[in-house]
This record gives structure tokens, C-alpha cells and sequence, in this order.
């Protein structure tokens, strides 16, 4: 009984995270159709910036709950510069491409980032524990539970949330769906395609360095991080179906859920479970459980 | 005379748009047969739903005495049906030559060919010949997607050929071609065809096409067809004057001419 | 055809005699990397027999690790150590694997087709870094190879294996140059180009793609089990997606133009890292995705595509 809780408790736990790393992913192929394995290396370059800074806040002496603020203003700040850097830089060069031709780009631009950030930071690691224990430890039915899981919980919920009211209830969210929905279209109606564009990757590096700087405090930050959390990201995105932000949501519940399951029951094929998933999912639902196929007319 | 294509009874809806109700249509051989209808009346649709590409909500397709409905389109262009398409569908970074290549590769059942090369004398003039019809020859080296679009349409009907069909469906053969050219595309077309005794059916908005080519004409009209029959009558048919000729003379009109 | 020699076959013939002389005037620390590149280059040569038809694989590490534990396994646990056994079983375990994984895979294009084998080649990995008895992470050693009974020691066991290698390589390069230029690889080309006129024509754009999936599979293995061979040891990174990335690389760089390509391409790719490693440790790879986005944006062809400006390597 208690490895079931342990279970829902570790996968909700794993499941927020996955959604914070995915979400931004989602979205940005959603409406750019370019699937970005730079993704990682945002979501490092987020990490390496929380850390950093909450590293000198915390040696500067301030008060240490405004801590999280300083999180949220790295990850802000890393997502806003990278975000532009690489959409006005690089990829509006390369709009119109096969989205194949895409992930080549944005694989070219992991490998410039990874390098940069080791350029920057240097290969020791980073840490910035301090926010993850101002928490605490809290006691479910005897199980020990961090505080700060509590708190990307809750991060996890509000980030769906913001992402799906902002889609639905604003402006910028309307022409959005607009653009998704027909590129051509909303060009002829006056929308301004290249604006909603560059909009949308800032927000998705964004999300991607805020995963990585809510994930800076529970880990050690070293080189390489942002290698794993690609694939993984890939594999929620791609089985809730990609583009889809509740399918991010689902995929992200179902993959936390699982790999909950495998450490607790079968650890041997902790890994092996979310690719398998994906794989499986891919095979009965090629558009992932949340997209619709489109149909050709010749 | 014996009817080689024999359609009973389809329907195809998409959603709350039906694209075949109640269609029954047979082709004998040896014909001409035009299909006209406006735009969205259902005309491609048949031709997919024939060759496999669309499965018929419910019908029957016979092809002689071999059933196609739930038929692959490779199986339906080895059973002796083959098509061209409103947009023609080449390969476009390979050379003219090389897409005829490959589709006569295909024809020969080339895949099992071993490890003979592509470029094989005896194909090559195979292809060359075919080229020559379709009044190819002067663009055999160049890549195909630099083509003009009369001449893509063009290699599109060549490549679809040479699988040696029996009937051959063509979705609007002159539609991007100008109107200058038009008659001397469809003469050349067609008597390729008929010097490979193929029967035709072909998709045309263009009523002079029509009028010129096509003995036997259908008019579809919203999923229906409305008039089938000798060509001269059923284009003076007032049902299809209204809905369909009224409509092309009107659309000619506005774009000066073709598509 | 038959009356002219095929250029690509002739220079592929002299290559060997050419490298086996390098191979002795060649310091020992770059004929081992000679030898190491042809391996992986035979993997971006898998990757690029796919790109002829449109597809990139992101995962063709896949194969390339299977390889390398199929071979480094049956000479761990089975004592197996002939080179051209090893070989063997590589080769009849990936066609197995990519025979079964291909009824999905041949399903998808595009991204999907990217994605599905990246995932499927960190299944593998997956797998291989929780399992114990292969040295999780760390992987294991080969015994030494013998070549048809013959158990050369030292200096000699390099050389036969570098001897080995480079026959293997060169002669999968021409029969990957035939297949190229032969109607089947004619075929693959036209599925790149269009589908649906495949189909319409009366060929299985699915099986062939499951064909290519199935060659390009027993190629990548080969290249697994001659690394395995030529480094003596494996582990669960040759399944990584980072190598796979790599093998696409060189394909990009390289371009589709001449079977040669990624084989040198491979070479360039590992010369590159050891000089780069050692001067700047920190910016190679950063290079490498620089030259990556100017190859995209000017010489969508590669680099070997500089060879031939008049026109694309055509199938005739
Ligand atoms: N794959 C599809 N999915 C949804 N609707 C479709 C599809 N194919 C056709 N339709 C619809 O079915 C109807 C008939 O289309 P069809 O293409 O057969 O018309 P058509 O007579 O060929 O017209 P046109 O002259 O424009 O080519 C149209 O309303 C079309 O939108
Ligand atoms: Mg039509």
C-alpha cells in the first residue's frame, strides 16, 4: 500500500517536472512547427543562471525567501536573451524549411550552446541548494517528502494554467491559435506572423530555463544536464501528441507515473519504460494520444 | 460492347459534406468519357475512390471481374487502372528521363531486378520512346521540378502510362495549361493513349476540351451525377447548363480562360 | 555501363591498396584512428543511404551499439573471437532487430521517423546501462581477435585488424554503390521525392523504406562490431543519441553525393576532434555546429557536393 503512495506521490513529483521541461517544447513546435533540441541546453543555461545568481545573492546576504524571485528573474532573464539571440539570429533565417531540415538546425545550435555554457561556466558544478531546503521535509503517511517538490508541483500546475489562459483568454493568445491553425491565412488577415514568431520562441526558452532553474536547487549543476532532459521532453511531447499542451500535461502524468512504478517495482528498466512508451504510443497512435492526423486531398 | 469499369451505388461523405452518393458509372472499353461538375462536386473523389486512394463508404468497384474496392492504389494501377493528377505528381529533383526511368523500373517489377544498374540501354530507349510520344524529348535532361507546368502535367500522364493500364483516369489534364497550348497538349495526349488502345476518362472544366475530346460525358453535381450520356446532349441538358457549363462559362469569364 | 568502369568503384578498388600503405608509413596512433573512423564512418553511411530517401535517422546508434554488443558478447561470453564470425552475427542480429522494428518504423516519415528511432535507440541504451552483467555504464572488453584461425599478438593483431577494417569498409561502400545506382536505390530516391507517384506507379513506398531501414541497419552493425574490434571494448554510449547525432553530422557534412563521402567525412570528424580537443577543449563542438548551420544555409549538398558543381550526382 505504502509503495502506492510512494508511487503517485513520486510520479505526480517526476510528472511536474517532465511538464515543465516538455511544456515550453510543445508549444513551440505547436505553432512554428520546428521541433528543438536546443531545448536542453535552455533548460541548462536556466539552470546555470539560477544557480549562479542565487549563488551571489545568497553570499551578498539578502533575505532569503526573495530567493525564488531570483530563480524566476534568471530563469526570465536566460530565456529572454537566448530566446532572441537564437529566434532573430539563426532560425528566421530558416522559416519555410522541411521540418526535418529544422531539427538539424536546432541540433546544430545544441551543439554551439552546450559548448557556450561551458565557455561560461566552466565544467565544476554549481549549486544553489539553499531554496530547495528553506522547505523543509514534510512527513506523508511516514514517507519524507522536500518541501520544494511541493513547490514545482504547484509551479507545474500554474505554469499549465497560465500557458492554457493565455492561449485562451488573450489577445496574443488568439492570434496564436490563429497561426496554428492556418499559417497562410493569418498572414492574409494581417496578423504578423514574424511577431507571433519570435513571441512564441522567447516564451518557450522561457519555460524551458524556468524548468531549469526550479531544477537548479535539487541537483548538482554540471555539463551535460540539458543532454538527458532533450529526450525525455521528446518523449512526453511526443506522447501526448506534439503540439498539444494538454497532451504535454497527460504525457507528462503518465510517463511521471510510470518511471514512479519502475523504480519502485522493477528498477532495471527505469529508462527503458518512458522510450518504450513513447514507442508503444507511436505505434498505435502515430499522432500521439492528442493530435489529430491531417488528411491529404490530391 | 463490354464495360471494363463498372461502379455501383458509392458514397463517400467527409462529415457533413458528401462527396458520392448514390454514384454509378461504367466505363466500356475502348471510350472517351469526360466528367464535368463544379468545383467540390465530387469528381476527384470518384477518381480516388476508383484507384484506391478513398475507400467508398459503400458501393461496389469492378474492374472487369476483379473486385477494387479496398484495393491499394498499387494494386489497382497492377490490375490496370492507372491516373494522373490536378497537381502533377513527379519527382521532382530527378531529371525527366530519370522519372520515366524509374516509373518503367517499377512497371518491370525493377525492384527484384538485382543489382543490374538503373541506366540499362534497353530501358533507356524504352524511355526515350515513351519521352517522344508525350513530345518530351527536348526536355529529357532537365530536372523536373523546373518545368513549365503543361510539360509536368504532361510527364505526369507519361509516367502514369507505362505501367500499360487499361483505362486511364486523368484529373484535369489542361487545368494550369494556356489556352493556346491546351489543344496541342490534348493531341498530343490523346493520341498517345489511343496508339496504346487505353480507354480514357478524364476530369475536364474546360467545356471546348469537353466538347473536342469526349464522346461520352458525366455531370456531377454535389455528390450526384445529374447527366451521363452522348456528349452532345447531355451538354445541352438545361440541368447542366445550370449548374455546371453556366457555372465554367462563368468562371472563364473571370479568369480569362483555364484555370 | 558495363563497357566504362564505374568511377566510384574503380577509386573505391584503389583505396584499399592506398590505405594499406598508409597504414604502414602512418605513426600507429593515426592508423587506429583511420581505422576507428572507417567503423563509424560505415554508421554515417547507414545514416545517409536513409537520407537518400528522405530520411534521418536519429537513432542509428541503435544498430551501431547492437553491432558492437552482438560481436563484444559473443567474444565475452561464447569465447566466439574470428573477426568474420563476430561480423556475422552482428550483421544476422541487426537484420533481425531492424527486420521486426522496421513493420514500425517503415510507417513514419518526417520527424516522426527521426524521433521513433531516437527513442528506440535510447530504449537500447536504456536497457544496456541497467544491466549489470554487461557492465552497466561502463560497458566491457573484447578479447583479441583472430582472423580464420590465424592469432596474430601485439603489433600484428593491430595491423590485421586495420588490414580487416578497411576491406570490410571499402567493400560494403561498393555494394552500397551498386545498390545505389541499381533501380531499388532509383526507387528510394523517387519515395524522397514523392510518395503517392510510387504508389501510383505500383511499388510500396513502405516496403521500400523498410528495406532501406533493414540495409541501413546491417551496415551500422558492421561499423558497431569492427569499433568494437578496433577498440577493444564497448559500452552503452554507442547507443546514445548524442552518437547517432554524430552520425548525422558526418552525413550532412559529408552530403549524399558519393558513398566515399561520410566514410571521409568520419575521418575529417575524428582528425578534427583530436586537434580540437587538445587546443580548445571547450569550443570543438561549438565548430562543429557552426560549420553544421553554414553547411545547411549554403551547401545544402555537403561537402562533396563541391566535387561536382555541374549537377547532383544523378542516378543515370
Ligand atoms: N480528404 C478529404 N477530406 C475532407 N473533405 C474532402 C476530402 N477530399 C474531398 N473532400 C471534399 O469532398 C468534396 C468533393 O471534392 P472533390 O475533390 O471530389 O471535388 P472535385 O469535383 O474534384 O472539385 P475540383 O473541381 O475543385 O477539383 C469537396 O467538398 C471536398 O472539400
Ligand atoms: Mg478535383
Amino acid at each position: 500500500m505504502l509503495t502506492y503512495v510512494a508511487i503517485v506521490l513520486d510520479g505526480l513529483v517526476y510528472a511536474s517536472w517532465l511538464f515543465m521541461v516538455s511544456v515550453g517544447l510543445t508549444l513551440i513546435y505547436g505553432v512554428m512547427k520546428i521541433l528543438n533540441i536546443a531545448h536542453g541546453s535552455l533548460y541548462a543555461i536556466g539552470a546555470y543562471t539560477a544557480a549562479s545568481l542565487v549563488g551571489a545573492y545568497f553570499s551578498a546576504g539578502y533575505v532569503p525567501v526573495l530567493s525564488f524571485a531570483v530563480l524566476v528573474g534568471a530563469a526570465l532573464a536566460a530565456g529572454l536573451v537566448c530566446g532572441l539571440v537564437i529566434e532573430r539570429g539563426v532560425l528566421r533565417f530558416m522559416y519555410g524549411q522541411d521540418e526535418v531540415l529544422m531539427i538539424l538546425v536546432t541540433y546544430a545550435i545544441f551543439l554551439i550552446l552546450e559548448d557556450l555554457i561551458k565557455v561560461f561556466w566552466g565544467v565544476s558544478p554549481y549549486f544553489a541548494f539553499q531554496p530547495y531546503g528553506m522547505l523543509g521535509n514534510f512527513d506523508v503517511m511516514g514517507l519524507p517528502y522536500a518541501g520544494y517538490d511541493f513547490l514545482l508541483m504547484g509551479l507545474a500546475g500554474l505554469t499549465g494554467l497560465g500557458v492554457w489562459w493565455s492561449i485562451n483568454r488573450t489577445r496574443t493568445g488568439h492570434l496564436l491559435t490563429a497561426v496554428i491553425h492556418d499559417r497562410e491565412m493569418s498572414t492574409a488577415m494581417g496578423v504578423n506572423v514574424k511577431r507571433v514568431y519570435t513571441v512564441t520562441f522567447v516564451i518557450g526558452a522561457t519555460l524551458a530555463a524556468l524548468g531549469g532553474a526550479f531544477t537548479a536547487p535539487k541537483i548538482s549543476v554540471t555539463p551535460g544536464i540539458g543532454v538527458e532532459v532533450i529526450v525525455l521532453a521528446f518523449a512526453v511531447v511526443v506522447i501526448g501528441g506534439l503540439g498539444s499542451i494538454g497532451g504535454a500535461m497527460i504525457g507528462a502524468l503518465l510517463v511521471g507515473i510510470l518511471r514512479a512504478a519502475a523504480v519502485h517495482l522493477l528498477p532495471e528498466v527505469e529508462l527503458f519504460v518512458i522510450y518504450a512508451v513513447m514507442a508503444l504510443v507511436l505505434a498505435f497512435r502515430p499522432y500521439g494520444l492528442f493530435a489529430a492526423p491531417e488528411a491529404r486531398k490530391i | 460492347m463490354t464495360a471494363i469499369l463498372r461502379s455501383e451505388g458509392l458514397h463517400k461523405r467527409f462529415g457533413a459534406v458528401s462527396a458520392a452518393t448514390d454514384v454509378n458509372l461504367s466505363v466500356e472499353e475502348g471510350e472517351i468519357v469526360a466528367l464535368i461538375g463544379a468545383n467540390g462536386a465530387g469528381k476527384t473523389s470518384y477518381v480516388n475512390m476508383v484507384t484506391g486512394y478513398l475507400r467508398p463508404d459503400a458501393g461496389r468497384i469492378r474492374l472487369g471481374e476483379t473486385d477494387l474496392v479496398g484495393m491499394k492504389p498499387r494494386q489497382v494501377t497492377r490490375a490496370g487502372i492507372c491516373r494522373s493528377f490536378q497537381v502533377a505528381q513527379i519527382f521532382g529533383e530527378l531529371t525527366v528521363l530519370e522519372n520515366v526511368l524509374i516509373a518503367l523500373a517499377i512497371a518491370r517489377g525493377g525492384a527484384s531486378s538485382g543489382w543490374r544498374g538503373l541506366s540499362r540501354p534497353e530501358w533507356i530507349s524504352a524511355s526515350e520512346e515513351v519521352l517522344e510520344q508525350f513530345q518530351l524529348a527536348e526536355h529529357r535532361d532537365a530536372t523536373a521540378g523546373t518545368l513549365a507546368q503543361g510539360v509536368r502535367k504532361l510527364l505526369d500522364i507519361a509516367m502514369a502510362t507505362v505501367a500499360s493500364p487499361r483505362l486511364m483516369m486523368l484529373d484535369e489534364p489542361t487545368s494550369g495549361i494556356s489556352v493556346d497550348e491546351k489543344f496541342a497538349v490534348m493531341d498530343t495526349l490523346m493520341s498517345a493513349l489511343r496508339q496504346r488502345g487505353v480507354t480514357v476518362l478524364f476530369v475536364e472544366h474546360d467545356m471546348e476540351i469537353v466538347e473536342r475530346y469526349a464522346r461520352r460525358v458525366a455531370a456531377f453535381y454535389d455528390g450526384r451525377i445529374i447527366a451521363d450520356g452522348d456528349a452532345a446532349e447531355v451538354l445541352v441538358d438545361p440541368d447542366v447548363r445550370q449548374y455546371v457549363v453556366g457555372g465554367e462559362l462563368h468562371r472563364r469569364g473571370g479568369q480569362g480562360g483555364g484555370e | 555501363m558495363n563497357r566504362r568502369m564505374d568511377p566510384t568503384l574503380v577509386s573505391l578498388a584503389a583505396a584499399l591498396p592506398v590505405l594499406l600503405v598508409l597504414g604502414y608509413a602512418l605513426p600507429d596512433w593515426l592508423t587506429f584512428y583511420l581505422q576507428v573512423s572507417l567503423a563509424s564512418g560505415l554508421a554515417a553511411l547507414a545514416v545517409m543511404l536513409q537520407m537518400r530517401a528522405g530520411l534521418v535517422n536519429f537513432g542509428q546508434g541503435l544498430y551501431y551499439c547492437l553491432g558492437a554488443y552482438a560481436g563484444g558478447m559473443s567474444g565475452h561470453f561464447l569465447g566466439i573471437t574470428d573477426a568474420l564470425v563476430l561480423l556475422l552475427l552482428a550483421v544476422v542480429l541487426s537484420v533481425a532487430v531492424s527486420f521486426i522494428v522496421g513493420f514500425l518504423v517503415a510507417r513514419y516519415r518526417e520527424i516522426f521517423y527521426a524521433m521513433l528511432s531516437l527513442a528506440l535507440s535510447m530504449i537500447l541504451y536504456g536497457l544496456l546501462v541497467r544491466a549489470e552483467a554487461l557492465g552497466s555504464t561502463d560497458g566491457f572488453n573484447l578479447p583479441s581477435t583472430t582472423f580464420l584461425g590465424y592469432a596474430p599478438e601485439g603489433q600484428a593483431l593491430r595491423e590485421a585488424g586495420y588490414v580487416f577494417t578497411c576491406i570490410v569498409a571499402l567493400a560494403i561502400a561498393a555494394a552500397v554503390h551498386r545498390y545505389l545506382r541499381s533501380p531499388l536505390g532509383a526507387i528510394g530516391e523517387a519515395v524522397r521525392e514523392n510518395e503517392l507517384r510510387v504508389e501510383y506507379l505500383g511499388a510500396s513506398p513502405r516496403y521500400v523504406v523498410h528495406l532501406i531501414y533493414v540495409m541501413a541497419a546491417a551496415i551500422a552493425g558492421i561499423g558497431g562490431v569492427l569499433a568494437g574490434i578496433s577498440v577493444g571494448h564497448v559500452d552503452p554510449n554507442l547507443a546514445y543519441w548524442t552518437t547517432s547525432g554524430q552520425f548525422v553530422f558526418i552525413a550532412l557534412l559529408s552530403g549524399t553525393g558519393n558513398v566515399a563521402a561520410p566514410l571521409i567525412g568520419a575521418f575529417l570528424l575524428v582528425m578534427i576532434r583530436v586537434y580540437a580537443v587538445e587546443y580548445s577543449p571547450y569550443t570543438w563542438q561549438m565548430i562543429l555546429g557552426g560549420v553544421m548551420l553554414l553547411i545547411i544555409m549554403f551547401l545544402p549538398g555537403g561537402l562533396w557536393s563541391l566535387t561536382r558543381l555541374r549537377k547532383k550526382g544523378g542516378l543515370t
